[in-house]
């Protein structure tokens, strides 16, 4: 049952994430961006996939993938607060993309070791992804940081109102800690100086600082959500549970 | 700012022995940029391993007007082609 | 997509005759004309409006199908659909850059969509109300689209039919999940199979309505087939359609939302009811239900997004100077 639960975590981690990117379709600020933000929500969806079915599985309870992603309340729902956040403008967008993936590449790199297939099945395609997300994203951070005065102006914005979600992703939930003690899931706490790495050197490029956090934004792993995620969450599910019991 | 954002030609070699083949344009400010989109934009469905960007203002094309001069005068030298020579059936393969 | 009854080749040119003459040697023996050979100036103008519209028609086609992308009722139909409307874009890109090779910067086409001056397909035009529009634009509209774009894989102007090529290729995943939605629907619940007729029912015209006005109402078709820009007409291409999709639609179990179609021996064709041209028409002109907001969205990405482009610039510009620096 903690293997369940630390899975849909990450699970959910991907799905929200994947679904406020894929809010951007359509809208970017070009078109090379329209088809390279699809990209990422369609990595970050796939990975939720996978995951979802898995912990479906482990739950024997015969839940589906979209049973656990579209009948779920927001109070069920256990991402960090990190990838609920609105995408607001590109900045924000590449920064949440940003430090996302400066976590979850190291964090899939350790869970190629799992004692778990699925999950070493998942690590392998998983943090080639994120190395890909790292750069892509990365770039754009030094882009808009090194970029003009506006563009910097809104990157250093961005960077005040997330780095109070950071903190967050390293927290190993109840689940999460058996599931860490059991050589399921990688520790988080130990993933820390990668990302701190990560992040340093692309700010460093980027001209951007990396602001002490006044304190730590946490909550998301007990339910305890932004107001934003129920709307997201409302959206997302209206089709399925107007049609209760239909196939897709 | 009223600049534009350049143009870039893009190539993707489709697997390893193969040459990198032009495959269609993108705007990007830069070559970092260029690269990532063209992956993003031109690799979707596993079409190479390796890209190339140039920039479009890079490249120097010959003239359509002189497509005569530059092409024609090759069509009359038959005999740097195999078959000009005729070579006995018996003598194999050559 | 596109729709090629927005086309209207441009025939006015300044060439003499014996340029004229020998330009269309050229198109008759079926070879393809490249961005800096010699043309007509009716020839480079009409592909310039063509590849532009169409172009602008793959842009805009991303928003009405971009509207459902956040409600899709299963995992496997999100990423799908989100695929789908990225390929979309993909097929905008690829036609602004053929467009590109005529002498037009995307800059000015995108300005020439937002200020209204550019046509777009009007079909997208119309709301998706409901998820089975997902379906019926997948397999009606792509499906059209197809029907449209396989023809100009042929075109005389190189470019522009190897941008077709590339886009065919990604097309055809495009119908078939648009049919799979619809048919899951048609044999779903009672609810389900209402969602799908309703929208068959807002789908059907406005597809016919994509291959343009009648044959004898469209200007300038016959220019544009004699330099081989089109190689069939509207009416031909729309009769092909509604055959293909008759059988179709019988095998879901739907009904196409016209009394009078019926099958035709002596053509080898089905038959159908009168297309309310008014319509078509209005909606062309820019009155369409959702004309507005469409262009209002794609406004405010292009306005929005104006600060990102610059800080991409401007950061190249530094990036340039720091290496000359160090050089
Ligand atoms: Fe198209
Ligand atoms: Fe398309
Ligand atoms: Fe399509």
């Amino acid at each position: 049952m903690a293997e369940f639960e630390a899975l849909l975590e990450i699970a959910d981690d991907h799905l929200i994430l994947g679904h406020r990117i894929s809010e951007w379709c359509g809208h970017a600020p070009m078109l090379e961006e329209d088809l390279a933000l699809p990209n990422m929500g369609l990595d970050l969806i796939g990975t939720a996939r996978t995951l979802y079915d898995h912990a479906g599985k482990l739950e024997g309870k015969g839940r589906s993938e979209d049973d656990l992603a579209y009948l779920r309340d927001e109070r069920e729902y256990r991402n960090c607060l990190l990838v609920e956040r609105p995408n607001e403008d590109f900045a924000h967008t590449m920064l949440r993309q940003f430090y996302f993936a400066a976590f979850m590449r190291p964090y899939w790199l350790a869970a190629l070791d799992s004692t778990d297939e699925t999950v070493r099945g998942v690590a392998g395609k998983a943090e080639k992804e994120m190395a890909y997300h790292i750069r892509h994203a990365g770039e754009w951070v030094i882009r808009m940081g090194d970029g003009t005065d506006e563009s910097a102006a809104r990157m250093r914005d961005a960077v005040e109102a997330l780095h109070i979600y950071v903190d967050e992703l390293f927290d190993s939930s109840d689940a999460a800690q058996e599931a860490e003690a059991a050589g399921v899931l990688p520790l988080r706490d130990a993933l820390r100086t990668t990302w701190d790495r990560t992040v340093a050197e692309v700010f460093a490029e980027a001209l951007l600082a990396q602001p002490e956090a006044a304190y730590a934004q946490r909550g998301g792993r007990q339910g305890i959500h932004n107001e934003t995620l129920g709307h997201l969450l409302a959206e997302m599910q209206v089709v399925h549970r107007a049609h209760p019991g239909a196939r897709w | 700012m009223t600049a534009t954002t350049p143009l870039w030609e893009v190539f993707i070699r489709p697997r390893n022995g193969l040459a990198h083949k032009h495959v269609g344009s993108l705007h990007a400010a830069d070559e970092v940029m260029a690269l990532q989109s063209a992956r993003d934009v031109y690799t979707r469905r596993g079409e190479g391993n390796s890209i190339w960007v140039v920039p479009s203002a890079a490249i120097t094309a010959s003239d359509p007007d002189q497509t005569a001069e530059n092409f024609e005068p090759t069509a009359d030298k038959i005999y740097r082609h195999p078959t000009f020579y005729e070579i006995p059936d018996d003598v194999g393969h050559m | 997509m596109y729709s090629q009854g927005l086309i209207g080749a441009d025939g006015r040119t300044e060439e003499t005759p014996e340029f004229l003459a020998r330009f269309q040697q050229r198109i008759d023996a079926e070879e393809k004309i490249e961005p800096k050979d010699e043309m007509p100036e009716g020839y480079r103008r009409t592909l310039v409006r063509q590849i532009g519209q169409h172009a602008h028609s793959e842009i805009v086609g991303m928003l009405p199908e971009g509207n459902w992308i956040t409600r899709a009722p299963s995992l496997r139909r999100k990423a799908a659909l989100l695929a789908k409307v990225q390929d979309e874009g993909g097929h905008g890109l690829y036609l602004y850059s053929a467009a590109e090779t005529l002498g037009v910067s995307r800059e000015e086409m995108t300005e020439e969509l937002l200020s209204g001056k550019a046509k777009y397909s009007s079909i997208f035009n119309y709301p998706t109300l409901n998820w089975a529009d997902m379906g019926t634009i997948g397999w009606l509209v792509d499906g059209a689209a197809i029907m449209n774009q396989i023809p100009l894989c042929r075109c005389s102007f190189g470019p522009y039919a190897r941008a077709m090529i590339r886009v065919c290729k990604e097309e055809s995943f495009h119908q078939r999940q648009g049919y799979e939605i619809v048919m899951t629907l048609a044999q779903g619940t009672p609810g389900q199979k209402a969602m799908a007729q309703d929208s068959l029912n807002r789908w059907w015209w406005p597809s016919l309505m994509m291959f343009g006005p009648h044959d004898a109402d469209s200007q300038h078709s016959d220019q544009s087939m004699a330099w081989k820009i089109k190689r069939f007409t509207n009416d031909e291409l729309r009769q092909k359609f509604i055959d293909a999709t008759v059988p179709q639609a019988e095998y879901l179990g739907l009904a196409l939302p016209d009394p009078d179609l019926k099958w035709n021996e002596e053509k080898g064709g089905y038959d159908h009811g009168p297309i309310d041209w008014d319509e078509f028409w209005r909606v062309v002109k820019g009155h369409g239900p959702m004309a507005r907001d469409r262009i209002k969205a794609r406004k405010k990405a292009w306005e929005d997004g104006a600060w990102v482009r610059e800080a991409a610039l401007a950061h190249a510009e530094k990036r340039r100077a720091r290496k000359i620096a160090a050089e």
